[in-house]
């Protein structure tokens, strides 16, 4: 496939910090996905990987820094979550895409929803086209799950393969996985990657975050290592095995705590 | 992966749970029964019903918005405070102004503005400054009820010239002389806020907002405006129960609305609205008012007094709740109740 010529970088970050009141989470990042690339994002619980994408995705603003999204400067005060979408940015987060007690369609158009000019929803044509992601975009069938069924009667694993089948759909130029295979089996996990693979075929970028390194290797371009709000390894898959991938992030631990003493 | 034949029983059984009013209103069914029964004159004619079509819908009214807020996973504790606060900028306004129709509009428009003012700085302090609605309303309340005796005086207005004039008709006048018209306003209303909450953009928010406020977040839902205007749409319906009540009474009084609060409340947790939020259920609130509001007058016509209305509300109530509780989750039977509890262990270890 032709590569994307539009814009080089889906995203791209300089020297961006990130506060919450006293608590400095991100200091002076540099990052960048290219238009067609999977980026693993790797580091220990509270290194900064769900703050950085919660500021590609409009939900916090950072503190200080430039920040583009395929190639157009974010002005941080104006950007939303909404904006974000429009930008063609999707996120599946590890529990917080659906809202428990809501039914399967009202959750795949949860802030775009298809309404007439007064603001009413056209419930007709959601279950329709949530019908249509149910069976062709994510495949199930006969499980007993329908566009009307409550997301708890659901498992893990679909739940997340309905937050991935949503993404699909509305067709987005960079889509977001923060521990997308949390506590799902290994077939679901294979599942999940196939997923990504697919978002490379259909020439879009990704952002992969999971504490399985074996996972992230498999489905990755480049690694990306934060801790404690830093980058501390920007590696191409290409230079670096996943027993050197393992390797480095086991000497980088040890160092760490050889310092603490 | 094979799909689960489920026995037709089942099938049936939970087609039917999906239909959420349907418990209240099997419960209401009964009471009106037990009334029929036990006091056959009084509810086999028109007369009581039609007083109760006269004296429900401001509470109605009110519950409907309630339940909005209870959805969104919120509380409003203020709405009692409306009742008077609107009630008097109604009254006073006609009263001062010619007591002629154009005071009655501007009493009306007055009423109504007042009382989504009250909400919309209600919403401020939630959306806004994040403090927790049940405290801010409860501020909101005192404040409100206060500034509204303090403007009266702690008097009541008489407006009785304003029987029969063109706004009383339309608000509260009677229908082929017998059905009050404040019933078409609060079945009006019903229909429109189900369809607000369940096939509207906003409602769809609130749900979100009371299930998982952290996914509307994501998903793109503006948290802030969506409870400012929640909380205005709330003031209100506050307003125009005001107006109905103030109307329907042709009277102002300092305290009006001040024994709302829990039977409007309660009205909402009959329906089946669960105060977890996250759903509402709009034809359950029209049926608990309705219960609520045919407790009183019903115990009473039966000749057992009215010492037993409580009482006999805080059990229909309380059966209505459980029933739903039950009915909503699988996990959950009635024999949970009797097993062995921290206090009962005991009584078997003899044997
Ligand atoms: N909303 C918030 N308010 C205050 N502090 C926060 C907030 N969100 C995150 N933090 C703090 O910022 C730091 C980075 O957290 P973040 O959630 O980005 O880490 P993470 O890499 O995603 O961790 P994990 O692997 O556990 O998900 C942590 O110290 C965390 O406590
Ligand atoms: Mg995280």
């Amino acid at each position: 496939m032709a590569l994307n010529t539009e814009y080089e970088f889906a995203v791209k970050i300089e020297k961006c910090c990130k506060y919450y009141g006293h608590i400095h989470a991100l200091k002076e990042i540099d990052f960048e996905v290219g238009s067609n690339e999977v980026v693993g994002l790797i580091g220990d619980n509270g290194a900064g990987k769900s703050s950085l994408i919660k500021i590609i995705t409009g939900v916090y603003p950072p503190t200080s820094g430039n920040f583009y999204i395929k190639g157009k400067k974010i002005d941080p005060r104006s950007f939303s979550v909404k904006q974000a979408q429009n930008m063609g940015i999707a996120t599946v987060y590890q529990d917080r895409s659906l809202a428990e007690k809501q039914d399967l369609w009202r959750n795949f158009f949860i802030g775009r929803q298809i309404t007439n000019a007064f603001g009413f929803i056209n419930v007709k044509k959601e279950k329709a086209i949530a019908k249509e992601i149910l069976l062709n975009t994510i495949g199930f069938r006969g499980v007993g799950i329908t566009v009307d069924s409550k997301v708890s009667t659901l498992s893990g694993g679909e739940r997340q393969g309905i937050a991935i089948g949503r993404a699909m759909y509305f067709d987005s130029d960079l889509i977001i996985l923060d521990e997308p295979t949390v506590a799902l089996s290994l077939k679901e996990i294979k599942k999940v990657i196939n997923f990504v693979e697919k978002i490379k075929e259909n020439n879009k970028a990704s952002i992969f975050i999971s504490h399985n390194i074996a996972d992230v290797y498999s489905v990755s371009d480049r690694f990306v290592v934060l801790d404690r709000g830093e980058v501390v390894g920007n590696i191409p898959k290409s230079d670096i095995s996943l027993k050197d991938l393992n390797t480095f992030l086991l000497d980088y631990a040890h160092r760490l705590k050889d310092e603490d003493k | 992966m094979t799909e689960i034949k489920k026995h037709p029983f089942t099938q049936i059984y939970s087609n039917i749970k999906k239909f959420k009013a349907l418990p209240v209103m099997g419960v209401y069914l009964i009471l009106i029964t037990v009334f029929i029964i036990l006091s056959p004159k009084v509810f086999t004619r028109p007369f009581i019903y039609m007083s109760f079509l006269q004296t429900i819908p401001p509470q109605l009214v009110l519950a409907l918005g309630l339940t909005l807020i209870i959805t969104a996973g919120e509380i409003d504790l203020s709405f009692s405070a409306v009742i008077a606060f609107s009630g008097f900028l109604f009254s006073f306004i006609y009263k001062n102004f010619g007591e002629n129709d154009f005071a009655a509009l501007m009493g009306i428009v007055a009423a109504l503005g007042g009382g989504a003012f009250v909400g919309y700085i209600n919403g401020l302090l939630v959306a806004r400054l994040k403090v927790p609605s049940i405290m801010a309303t409860l501020a909101a309340q005192f404040f409100w009820n206060g500034l509204t005796v303090l403007l009266c005086g702690g008097l009541s207005l008489n407006i009785k010239s304003i029987r029969g004039t063109f706004f009383h008709s339309l608000f509260v006048g009677r229908l082929f002389d017998l059905i009050p018209v404040q019933a078409f306003w609060a079945i009006g209303l019903t229909v429109f806020l189900w369809f607000i909450l369940n096939r509207h953009r906003f409602g769809e928010a609130l749900m979100f907002i009371g299930d998982n406020p952290e996914v509307a977040r994501v998903m793109g839902v503006n948290i802030e405006n969506t409870k400012i205007k929640l909380f205005t749409l709330q003031g209100l319906l506050a307003g125009f129960a005001a107006l109905l009540l103030t109307l329907e009474m042709i009277n102002f009084w300092s305290n009006q609305g001040s024994g709302y609060l829990l039977p409007v409340m309660a009205a909402v947790f009959i329906g089946g609205t669960s105060i977890a939020g996250g759903e509402g259920i709009m034809v359950g609130t029209f049926f608990g008012a309705f219960i609520i509001g045919s407790l009183e007058a019903g115990v009473v016509a039966t000749g057992i007094g009215g010492y037993w209305v409580r009482l006999t509300t805080g059990l229909v109530m309380a059966g209505s709740i459980i029933l739903n509780n039950v009915l909503k989750n699988e996990k959950i039977s009635f024999k949970d109740f009797f097993r062995k509890s921290v206090f009962t262990k005991g009584l078997n270890k003899g044997k």
